[in-house]
């Protein structure tokens, strides 16, 4: 210690202790604190960011980002099903066909994933930690419209920087089955029917012509699956392996899991089965 | 988003020992959405010589037509004035002519990248070709490829090719090249095509593929 006290050190430790601490704070943003992501260093971080969008020539900086997706959920007499497809792209290539697209949050709640790949990911991840303190706070489990609530508030504060997610929560609380919707530009709703993502259109053309709310459980299932089949047909950002899950009053179920080959080779052989018939 | 991968397609052609063969895929989708899942792509232009049209749809037929046209008045040129025995144009020819023809467009081209495969009428060797959309020819000793998938062709016929293949082990070697490029590739694939061309026959198989 004595040169320290020479160079004019008087407290060391202390010393040590705030470089430490700034740099912390200042290199590590959300190892701290999940919610502080690193944004340019300007005073309006949102607009200064757009104007970044721009090559020197004008034309637009494209990062291509996982996009296309395929998911649905709708609540009925038995719960809530969730179904999924399984595709990653960046551009037109196929980075994964098995990627999971429902996440797992906990035995009470699911949360689907549509948009920006990594951007689905870090969120779920963060309300996953959130959901778990508040258990730990609070002794109950979160409720949907809470945790719903906590994640379109994060991503709120982001609004305006390229965040791009459109997820659906779906879960068992207190007050019954629960189902919403939250993207990235703030939107927050609960509802009974919704499909997200690029093969959403058509999705919806199976789901809303075979919805309704006396469905049995069975029957569910197939119109979640068929729905997410025909949209991975026809959509090419969408396809792999169609997962369904269903949520209940005691906790998710993990359904199946199908290959859209062999999905699309059954519905063909039964098809052509019924066509035979009427002939 | 270029011109050339509006619509989607994979093709790739094959030398083997006395045969050739080439491959397609059969969608045809306007970005992300699937319009048909039967649209030919490649198309006979002599008893041994195809030729694949992979890029701008609209700008397929178009050239097909025209190739069609420029060819049938070759053949009847020459039966005509000179040989009456040489019915038919051979590869190497029918290459120059869709070259000249693309490069006629230099400063505002027809977007297809051609895959030419066939026989030569006289010897029976084998011939590939691709060119770029201006009519730049490649013609190699082992494969060409075409279309979005193109890059994970060339992955794929560079660890499956070898040389002097059978026409059944071309078929097998070609169908699988093709099947596990456009798995990667979001917008080509939904059904495919194979031509097997051999001196006194040709066969066409339709591949079970994915339809996603």
């Amino acid at each position: 210690m004595a040169l320290a006290e020479i160079c004019g050190f008087t407290d060391f430790a202390s010393y040590n202790n705030r470089i430490l601490d700034t740099n912390i704070a200042t290199n590590n943003f959300n190892f701290a604190n999940n919610l502080e992501l690193a944004v340019p260093p300007f005073s309006n971080p949102a607009h200064m960011l757009s104007q970044f969008n721009k090559d020197e020539t004008g034309r637009e900086i494209k990062i291509k980002f996982d996009h296309g997706t395929t998911t649905l959920g709708f609540q009925y007499q038995g719960g809530v099903v969730l179904a999924v497809d399984s595709r990653a792209t960046g551009g037109s290539f196929i980075g994964s066909q098995t990627m999971k697209k429902i996440v797992e949050i906990n035995d009470f709640l699911l949360g689907t994933l549509a948009g920006g790949a990594a951007d689905c990911v870090y969120w779920d991840r963060v309300l996953a930690k959130q959901c778990r303190m508040y258990e730990l706070r609070n002794r109950e489990r979160i409720s949907v419209a809470a945790a719903s609530k906590l994640m379109a508030n994060m991503v709120y504060n982001y609004k305006g920087m390229g965040l791009s997610m459109g997820m659906m929560l779906a879960g068992w609380d207190k007050r019954g089955p629960q189902l919403y919707y939250v993207d990235s530009e703030g939107t927050r709703t609960p509802g009974k029917v919704f499909s997200v993502g690029s093969g959403s259109v058509y999705a919806f053309g199976v789901l809303d012509s075979g919805y309704k709310w006396d469905l049995t459980d069975d029957e569910a299932y197939e119109l979640g699956r068929r729905s997410i089949y025909h949209a991975t047909h026809r959509d090419a950002y969408s396809g792999g392996i169609v997962r369904v899950y269903h949520m209940k009053s005691t906790g998710w179920e993990h359904i199946d899991n199908n290959d859209c080959m062999d999905l699309h080779y059954k519905y063909k052989e039964a098809k052509d089965a019924a066509e035979n018939e009427i002939i | 988003m270029s011109i050339l991968s509006y619509n989607g397609s994979a093709m790739v052609a094959m030398k083997g020992k006395n045969c050739v063969a080439i491959a397609t895929d059969k969608r045809f989708g306007i970005q992300a959405q699937t319009i048909s899942m039967d649209f030919p792509k490649v198309f006979q232009m002599g008893p041994h010589l195809f030729i694949g049209l992979p890029g701008l749809a609209t700008d397929t037929q178009t050239v097909m037509e025209k190739l069609r046209f420029r060819k049938n008045l070759i053949e009847y040129a020459v039966r005509k004035t000179f040989r009456p025995e040489n019915r038919h144009i051979t590869p190497t020819v029918f290459a120059s002519l869709v070259s000249n023809m693309l490069y006629e467009k230099r400063f505002g081209p027809f977007f297809v990248e051609p895959v030419i495969a066939g026989l030569d009428s006289k010897s029976g060797d084998p011939f590939v070709c691709n060119m770029d959309l201006i009519g730049c020819p490649n013609a190699p000793e082992d494969f060409v490829v075409g279309g979005t998938a193109s890059a994970q062709l060339y992955g794929m016929c560079e660890s499956l090719w070898e040389p002097d293949l059978s026409p059944d082990d071309l078929f097998e070697t070609i169908s699988q090249a093709l099947i596990n490029a456009f798995d990667r590739d979001a917008i080509s694939g939904w059904g495919a095509t194979v031509y097997i061309i051999e001196k006194d026959k040709i066969t066409t198989k339709a591949l079970k593929t994915r339809m996603d």
